[in-house]
């Protein structure tokens, strides 16, 4: 299966850049030759030159400084939400379709119920309760986005937990919460995966939309979406205050979903 | 069968009211009042002013109690009345509501007629240059942040070549208009807007499509129609794609509830009064009866959607294996 | 014939042709200037257009077109009359009576009357209707109509607020007389008798109004009124930039440096006046840092208030140091601010205990860092930058501030009404009058009202009880300068600026004047030119 991967040219460009983009925000502190929120009153909106490769924003800070750091924050709210809605995703659809039965039918309908909310209804409703920080952000766009992976991994017990070799542990004395976790969540990874990659991307942009209604990582702390949102009043007369994170966020999620399409290919069984 | 679809159609009544429910008990969890709008920090507002418009309003009793008022009501099909402007609830929904599903529609068609296209041909010339340059097409379409691309082709289409208006859905001087010139300028106000709408969706498709058309063409009774010496154009487009629809047909039942769902920020870029807006400014302003209404309504839907879909999968799936006995 | 006849005919005629030309030329003057239509841009749409229930500033914009009271502001911030003629002050303040207009009619043609005036009041003071501007109504002991034109309206007490409450607009008797005001249908079907009447809402796209021809001040020039709805401001920079829009307000980045080029010095003009607000920090007065003066006032010396109007408003506004509109009668124009000095803030500081013992770049007094957490509410860019640059000042002299943004509504109710927070940066929008009771009395702070820092001077109390029962402007205007002098004094609140209204018009509209009032009091007199005509 990886050599399948591997042979998908685009999903090695996509791993590449996000390889690179990881540096960035890992070594952010390094690779930025400013702080991130120095304001510098004197060199407002400056366009791209030797000392600002990208340019100043409208405090007259750095943009690629912010770009880089905002490296950070948008990688880890992609990351940290995937990683709740895949956690409490695989938590429900485990038990849903181990158990079957009542609790199955009980837990679904509960699914089908979250499915119907829009997504910005509930994310609006609770950064209004709490606030748009970046830690709510992150348990928000998680909360919502769980029931996709619930029904993929129920989907997958539910063919899998009729095998043999699941049937074999019972007997020997397995308990439940052993059998799902050694033997089925581990099979059942796969599309989850892929969802999860997919899902990363989906994060991103979500927190740029929720940067356009104002209620996404608020400034000064750098995310893309919000630098993107500043520039949306420089239109005009600054444009690299928006090409240039406009541009990051695209290339990243481009290449979480070239990455996951080919994951998607390669477990495809070839027939 | 009919009784299956009946006995879920029932279990759904339920999970409707359920959704209510919550709705009603988060949206009242949220700080703030529909007063405060009018109240809040306004200086010719008194005090004594403030706490009479939450009578008015009911505000000032328990929440549950305001929600077996607005059950009272829903059940005989009234929406109630808006908090911000006391309009009826269904009225306001109606004049947002043929907008967005106009260009959903119209989306949705352009993204069937171009993605499904794409994804066959994709699966076809599967690992060929034409299948990655589609592949980047479609997923740029789905990476980009909209309201970027929206203004970055706003400014390229109405003011650098000046071919189409900016916003809105109309021209101010329309009622001047004849019928053909009516529908010539909606028409041109709706080109950027559905072409963004369908660009952004386009990947789903094209690559669900994709992937059921690789499924079937590895399929037995592929391999058969093409040792039978069938043509290569007949193999692909007549068995294998009627084939491969079939799922993406259910994907489309799962679109319907998406049908009345409006993009606040696409419709606030193009200045479109659809259901999007009028929901978000909904919450904004904690207008609990028309918050109620749009959720009900998408809740029915989504329901409904998701059954149709679940039905037409459960036709689609013995289909498939009997059509690829039957059709060799 | 004669030799004198036939030099007559030629000279009369020339006389008769001079003449005609003068007429004519006055005339078709006039007539140049009916036509057109004038394109607004709005981000929000209007609420309702029932007077009194509007509150929002949408809904506020059109009734001012559809809609009168009986007084208004003329260009130099005084009361004119609008619907009445003229009016007297009686008993020392506690009787105003206002003599009304004889020839306005409203827009359905029927007579306006005293009664319309009686009809509104009753209607402000009901208490099923869902009003928010009863308060200043509230002080009325009775209101009487001894005939048609005229009115005669009662206080408990003086109150010298009340001839600019009277800014109120008026609603038509005849019509809504037997309406539910909160469900009525005129809401979205307007009658007034103001210079424009009602065309058509197209809800979330645009309000058409036409100009009224029997306006008793004169038939507008301009004969429609295109209210359109934009959300975004960026859309509505762009449609400015194709001519679909003909006034909005520009940013102040927009009006410095989006429009300075060729085309938009050929098709517009740009404006600027003070506007009628002014942006502060205010303090939690009970909380232990912020109760002591000195502390305030160190504060107020390490932000330096001229770089943030320069950089974020590129210089178009003014630093403010009084709760008033800084070209009125009412604000004390000695009362100087105070200069940006970070080494005296950290003087001031250190001498209340605030010292950096440990060397962290951090004050610390008993233990304890000075730090607190400033709210600002989501949704205005030029706030949050402000915020952003006095974080920066304040760490310079060993201030830790940390900003929170808030939805808005959340914002007041969580925090502000249950006084919940540290230092909060907002904005007032003054009214007419500068009559701030509700914000600085000390018996204003219960929930929900406004002086929400907990703000208690007795001497400042007193004046302001002064200042609402004397008409005399001359003492007024004492008062309100010793109220100025003892709030900037105590720094309750730090006053930071009054940025400025920018808006920007297509250049077809000719007869704009700016005035200390803004540029919108004289509308009915602007126009555009036959030939630069754009609308039909």
């Amino acid at each position: 299966m990886i050599s399948e991967f591997l042979r998908n040219k685009m999903a090695i460009a996509g791993l590449i850049f996000i390889s690179a983009i990881l540096l960035f925000a890992l070594f952010a502190p390094v690779i930025a030759p400013y702080d991130p929120t120095h304001i510098d009153t004197k060199n407002i909106l400056v366009s791209p030159s030797i000392s600002h490769i990208f340019g100043t924003d409208t405090l007259g800070r750095d943009i690629f400084s912010r770009v880089v750091y905002g490296a950070r924050i948008s990688l880890s709210i992609g990351f940290i939400a995937v990683g709740i809605a895949v956690l409490i995703g695989v938590v429900f659809g485990s038990i849903a379709g181990y158990y079957g039965g009542r609790l199955d039918s009980i837990m679904m309908r509960f699914v089908d119920m979250m499915l119907c909310f829009p997504t910005l209804f509930l994310i609006l409703a609770v950064i209004a309760i709490l606030e748009p920080s970046i830690f709510n952000i992150m348990i928000v766009i998680g909360a919502t986005g769980w029931m996709g992976v619930a029904r993929l991994v129920r989907a997958e017990i539910l063919s899998l937990k009729s095998r043999d070799y699941v049937t074999c542990a019972r007997v020997m004395g397995g308990s439940d919460w052993w059998i799902i976790t050694r033997h089925l969540i581990p099979n059942a990874i796969a599309p989850v995966m892929v969802s999860a990659t997919l899902g990363i991307g989906g994060a991103i942009l979500l927190e740029s939309a929720l940067s356009f209604l104002g209620i996404g990582v608020q400034p000064p702390t750098p995310s893309w979406g919000n630098i993107l949102m500043d520039g949306k009043s420089t239109l005009g007369v600054a444009w690299w205050v928006t090409v240039f994170p406009g541009i990051f966020i695209m290339l990243t999620v481009l290449s979480y979903n070239l990455i996951g399409e080919a994951l998607r290919d390669a477990m495809e069984p070839r027939l | 069968m009919l009784k299956v679809i009946a006995k879920r159609f029932m279990g759904l009544v339920p999970v409707f009211f359920g959704i209510t429910l919550i709705s009603f008990f988060v949206i009242h969890l949220a700080p703030g009042k529909p007063t405060d709008i009018q109240t809040s920090l306004n200086p010719k507002v008194s005090y004594e002013a403030r706490i009479r418009l939450e009578k008015l309003y009911g505000l000032d009793k328990p929440v549950y109690l305001q929600y077996a008022d607005w059950l009272k009501r829903f059940v005989t099909f009234d929406f109630g009345r808006s908090y911000t402007d006391d309009r009826q609830v269904s009225e306001k929904i109606a004049e947002r509501l043929p907008v967005t599903v106009l260009i959903n529609a119209l989306a949705l068609i352009l993204i069937l007629g171009v993605g499904i296209p794409l994804g066959v041909i994709s699966a076809v010339k599967r690992g060929s240059l034409w299948d990655r340059l589609t592949t980047i097409f479609v997923f740029i379409g789905f990476s980009t942040p909209e309201f970027w691309l929206a203004l970055l082709l706003m400014s390229l289409f109405g003011i650098n070549l000046g071919w189409l208006p900016i916003s809105g859905i109309r021209s101010l001087d329309f009622e001047y208009f004849s019928i053909t010139g009516k529908a010539l300028d909606i028409s041109r106000h709706l080109i950027l807007p559905v072409f963004l709408s369908a660009f952004g969706s386009l990947a789903g498709i094209s690559r669900y499509m994709r992937t059921s058309m690789i499924g079937v063409i590895g399929q037995d009774f592929i391999r058969t129609a093409r040792a039978k010496g069938l043509d290569e154009y007949a193999v692909i487009y007549k068995h294998a794609l009627k084939n491969a629809v079939l799922p993406v047909i259910t994907l489309i039942g799962l679109s319907i509830p998406g049908l009345i769902g409006g993009s606040v920020i696409f419709e606030s870029i193009f200045a479109i009064p659809g259901m999007g807006r009028l929901f978000y400014e909904s919450v904004m302003a904690r207008d609990y009866p028309v918050i109620m209404g749009v959720l009900s309504i998408g809740a029915v839907l989504t329901l409904l959607g998701n059954l149709l879909a679940d039905i037409a999968y459960y036709y689609a799936d013995p289909r498939i294996n009997l059509a690829s006995e039957k059709e060799l | 014939m004669s030799v004198s006849r036939i030099v007559k005919i030629p000279l009369i005629s020339l006389a008769v042709f001079f003449l005609s030309l003068l007429f004519h030329d006055s005339s078709l003057a006039d007539d140049q200037k009916f036509g057109d239509a004038i394109v607004i841009s709005s981000i929000a749409d209007a609420r309702t257009l029932v007077p009194i229930l509007a509150s929002d500033a949408s809904s506020s914009d059109i009734c001012g077109m559809i809609f009168n009271a009986l007084v208004k502001y003329d260009k130099d911030i005084s009361i004119v009359g609008d619907l009445a003629e003229s009016w007297e002050i009686l008993d020392g303040g506690l009787v105003i009576v206002f003599h009304l207009k004889k020839n306005v009619l409203w827009h359905d043609g029927a007579p306006f009357t005293s009664k319309d005036v009686a009809f509104t009041y009753s209607k402000l003071m009901d208490p099923a209707v869902k009003t928010p501007y009863s308060g200043d109504f509230e002080r009325i002991l009775k209101l009487q109509t001894p005939d048609d034109y005229t009115v005669r309206v009662t206080y408990k007490e003086p109150f010298s607020p009340a001839l600019s409450s009277w800014g109120m607009w008026i609603m038509p008797e005849h019509i809504l007389k037997n309406e539910d005001l909160n469900k009525t249908g005129f809401s979205r079907h307007p009658v007034g008798t103001g210079p424009y009447k009602f065309k058509v809402w197209q809800t979330g796209q645009k309000i058409e109004l036409v100009s009224n021809h029997e306006y008793f001040d004169g038939r507008p020039y301009i004969d429609r009124y295109i209210y359109r709805i934009i959300p975004d401001d960026a859309t509505i920079f762009l449609e400015l930039q194709t001519r679909g829009v003909d006034l909005s307000m520009l940013s102040p980045l927009q009006y410095a440096r989006q429009t300075g080029n060729d085309f938009f010095k050929k098709s517009y003009q740009k404006f600027r006046y003070p506007s009628f607000g002014f942006t502060y920090m205010a303090y939690n007065l009970s909380d232990p840092k912020f109760r002591n003066v000195s502390v305030r006032r160190a504060l107020n010396y390490a932000v330096n208030k001229k770089e943030i109007v320069d950089t974020i408003f590129f210089g178009l506004g003014r630093i403010t140091t009084g709760p008033y509109m800084m070209d009125s009668w009412a604000y004390n124009k000695d009362v100087v601010s105070a200069s940006y000095d970070p080494v005296k803030a950290k003087t001031l500081l250190a001498d209340e205990g605030w010292r950096d013992i440990d060397s962290d770049g951090w004050l610390e007094k008993d233990g304890r860092e000075f730090e607190f957490t400033l709210i600002v509410n989501q949704g205005n860019a030029e706030r949050q930058r402000t915020a952003e640059m006095m974080q920066k000042y304040l760490k310079d002299i060993g201030v830790r501030m940390r900003i929170r943004v808030l939805e808005w509504n959340a914002l007041i109710n969580e925090f502000i009404n249950k006084k919940k927070f540290d230092a909060v940066l907002m904005g007032w929008f003054l009214g007419r009058d500068p009559d701030n009771y509700d914000i600085w009395h000390s018996s204003k702070t219960r929930e929900g009202e406004f002086n929400f820092i907990g703000y208690n001077n007795s001497e400042v109390d007193r004046l302001l009880e002064e200042g609402r029962r004397t008409f005399d402007r001359k003492k007024r205007e004492i008062i309100y300068h010793r109220i100025h002098e003892i709030l900037y004094a105590e720094q309750p609140y730090m006053f930071l600026y009054s940025g400025d209204m920018l808006p920007i018009i297509s250049k077809r509209f000719h007869d704009i004047e700016v005035s200390p009032i803004g540029i919108g009091y004289n509308f009915i007199k602007w126009y555009v030119p036959k030939e630069d005509q754009r609308y039909k």
